[in-house]
């Protein structure tokens, strides 16, 4: 049903249902055109029948009055019975009875415009439609002079079961192309659309799959394909850039920090700690150029790390272990919700890294006397990690921006930190192939980690 | 303590060996595997630190012909190849200690004590001690004088790890990579704060303090 509704919604799919209307109201004219060449044809000789005998009537109704016109008719429907043509006539008085006629019984029937009628009546026994006209004499007598059109109808049922049933046939072929068509256009235009998803998703080295057809979408995929290319290159171009600022950086930074170090070493007092500021800072770009870089070479895969089968239960629990003291300093209750055992696969320093900087941000960011909730569990074949805390929360416009470098949501920056942690845990959950989530905890922020069924050991 | 230094890059040469004669050791140089191979085969030396890509022979191959001739020599690799799978390979090749380049040098000193202070031979030891500090490692008791000191496990370990290396500079990483066990880089003072209620453990009903916090470097247990 779904994929139905992804298909609908594509532009062959209404084209086809466009034209398919269009095919429909061409046939249908075409259909009416035929009517009234051949149907409509012996319907208006009947008519024309019909008026030159009420005519004829009229006359002898006029001439010598109702009297005559009653033998006249009476003369007529003998006439009929040896001729055994269908002509009907029925002369009615006042009462709406039936004075002279063939008629059994005076027939119910709405007029047209024109005076005409068509009715169904019994005739010797059957049931047979007529086609009537009906002329008022003087008050109260009604003539109607009408003739069997049995053989037209049964054309004219014949004509119009068989349009019904073109039409129902071309609306259904119309829809099951429509729906055909759909498809095959949704395949081609669904593999650019999985590739452009990949793409956001930052795995820049996905490509349109190229059909060698050199039709319009195989062209389309070539040009998409060496745009990619190009992409690929000047990205991984500027990723390089960067990384190797990081990298020629940490030497000559190392170099000025022990120099300063060396200096602190030899001298005194104010000056001394001074320079021991000094070297501290210098630490700390140290540290962010490290971490920047280890980002990078985890988003790269060339991390050179292993994958190992791990109980990340016990990962969870050191980590809660390591920040038990910082919590408790603040007043802060870690509490941890861990299933026993929640065997994995995955690169033991690296969860740990992730469960450390998750902690580390909850217990920063809660308040002074509230708590922190960790939870590791295994549910539907999945391994979710969730971290919530009771703080001031996030906005959920941030909560993507989050994830980007130095990006660091408190506008005071009273509080420790690189604006990296974050970066590198979203760095780790992907190479696990794993998802993150943000939501507001009420109050809070709830960060959830799902690792899909491959993580499972 | 007599320490060759080989280094191919002369800056980062001069700045350790500068570092080390301030230390009163005696230093010997080369910028060449070959040439500190040969070195390190015929002179006896307390401490060997080398890089690892070199010119001449790779500081991983001067460390298996070193091990392979059956030399005990204390060998630190200086190496800008990070990774946990290349700190494997070299302590596979028979190193004992591996520092990422840059380094700072309290990080390098610190590392290196503790290298020259090994025992040759190792033993089983069941008691560490300083002049007041006593750790039955069997019965995991810790008094200091005459006080029975009540530690968790982890702090128990903390301690294990300072009493072993007593009077000596350990840095938080190497408190992380030994008590924790995991390679990983803390966001915050996180084992500031375990250092601190260690002390407060130990230092608390006592005038004088054991656990030293060493600026820009780590800390220190004092042996007495």
């Amino acid at each position: 049903m779904k994929t139905f509704k992804k298909i609908s919604r594509t532009l062959t799919f209404r084209l086809t249902l466009y034209f398919s209307f269009f095919l429909g109201v061409s046939l249908s004219l075409l259909a009416l055109f035929f009517y009234w060449t051949s149907i409509g044809l012996l319907v208006r000789e009947t008519d024309a029948a019909l008026t030159a005998e009420i005519n004829s009537l009229a006359e002898q109704y006029n001439e010598r009055g109702l009297d005559r016109l009653a033998n006249v008719i009476r003369f007529r429907i003998k006439q009929e019975g040896n001729r055994k043509t269908d002509m009907v006539y029925a002369l009615a008085n006042r009462n709406g009875r039936i004075v002279v006629g063939n008629l059994a019984n005076w027939p119910k029937f709405v007029l047209d415009s024109n005076g005409r009628t068509e009715f169904s009546h019994k005739y010797q026994g059957k049931l047979t439609k007529t086609r009537a006209r009906v002329f008022r004499l003087q008050a109260g007598v009604t003539l109607l002079v009408g003739r069997n059109i049995e053989q037209i109808e049964k054309l004219r049922n014949t004509f119009f079961s068989s349009v019904y049933g073109a039409i129902i046939l071309t609306v259904l072929l119309a829809i099951i192309s429509a729906v055909f068509l759909g498809r095959k256009m949704f395949a081609r235009i669904e593999s650019f659309t999985s590739v452009t998803t990949s793409i956001m998703e930052g795995k820049l080295d996905r490509r349109v799959g190229e059909t060698g057809s050199l039709d319009e979408f195989d062209v389309l995929a070539v040009h998409l394909n060496s745009m990619l290319d190009r992409l690929e290159n000047l990205v991984s171009g500027v990723r390089h850039v960067s990384d190797n600022i990081a990298h020629d950086m940490r030497t000559p930074l190392t170099r000025l920090r022990n120099k300063i170090e060396s200096v602190a070493r030899l001298s005194e007092g104010k000056i001394k700690t001074d320079l021991e500021e000094c070297f501290a800072e210098a630490d700390h770009i140290l540290k962010m150029f490290s971490s920047l870089l280890r980002i990078a070479r985890i988003e790269s895969g060339s991390y050179g790390g292993s994958f190992e089968p791990i109980d990340l239960s016990v990962v969870a629990i050191d980590a809660i272990e390591l920040y038990q003291g910082t919590a408790e300093e603040k007043d802060v209750v870690i509490v941890a919700e861990i299933d026993t055992i929640v065997a994995c696969h995955g690169d033991r320093n690296l969860l740990f890294q992730l469960l450390a900087n998750l902690i580390d941000n909850a217990v920063k960011y809660t308040e002074v006397g509230s708590s922190v909730s960790v939870v590791i569990k295994k549910h539907n074949e999945e391994i979710f990690i969730i971290v919530a805390d009771d703080g001031p929360g996030v906005k959920e416009e941030d909560y993507q921006r989050m994830l980007d470098r130095f990006v660091r949501l408190d506008p005071s920056r009273s509080l420790s930190g690189s604006g990296l942690g974050l970066s590198l845990v979203k760095a780790v959950v992907e190479l696990h192939n794993g998802t993150i989530a943000f939501s507001d905890n009420n109050p809070g922020l709830r960060v959830q980690i799902a690792f899909p069924p491959s993580t499972l050991r | 303590m007599k320490i060759l230094v080989v280094e191919d890059d002369m800056e980062t040469l001069e700045f350790v060996k500068k570092g080390f004669f301030e230390e009163g050791h005696s230093v010997d140089s080369s910028a060449n595997g070959q040439e500190g191979l040969l070195m390190a085969s015929t002179s006896d030396y307390d401490l060997i630190v080398l890089d690892r890509m070199l010119p001449g022979l790779d500081g991983l191959s001067v460390v298996r012909t070193l091990r392979a001739n059956s030399s005990k020599v204390p060998i630190l690799i200086l190496s800008a190849l990070s990774e946990v799978d290349q700190r494997v390979e070299g302590l596979e090749a028979g190193c004992d200690d591996y520092l990422i380049k840059p380094f700072a040098f309290s990080e390098l000193k610190a590392r290196c004590n503790i290298l020259m202070k090994r025992p040759k031979v190792s033993v089983q030891i069941t008691l560490l001690e300083t002049a007041s500090l006593k750790m039955d490692l069997v019965n995991r008791k810790v008094t200091r004088g005459e006080t029975e000191i009540d530690l968790k496990p982890r702090e128990f370990r903390l301690l294990e790890f300072l009493l072993r290396h007593a009077g000596e500079v350990v840095t938080r990483t190497m408190l992380l990579e030994h008590v924790w066990d995991y390679h990983f880089d803390p966001q915050t003072n996180v084992i500031d704060v375990h250092i601190s209620r260690l002390r407060n453990k130990l230092d608390k009903d006592f005038s004088n303090q054991l656990l030293e916090t060493v600026r820009g470097a780590g800390y220190r247990l004092s042996k007495d």
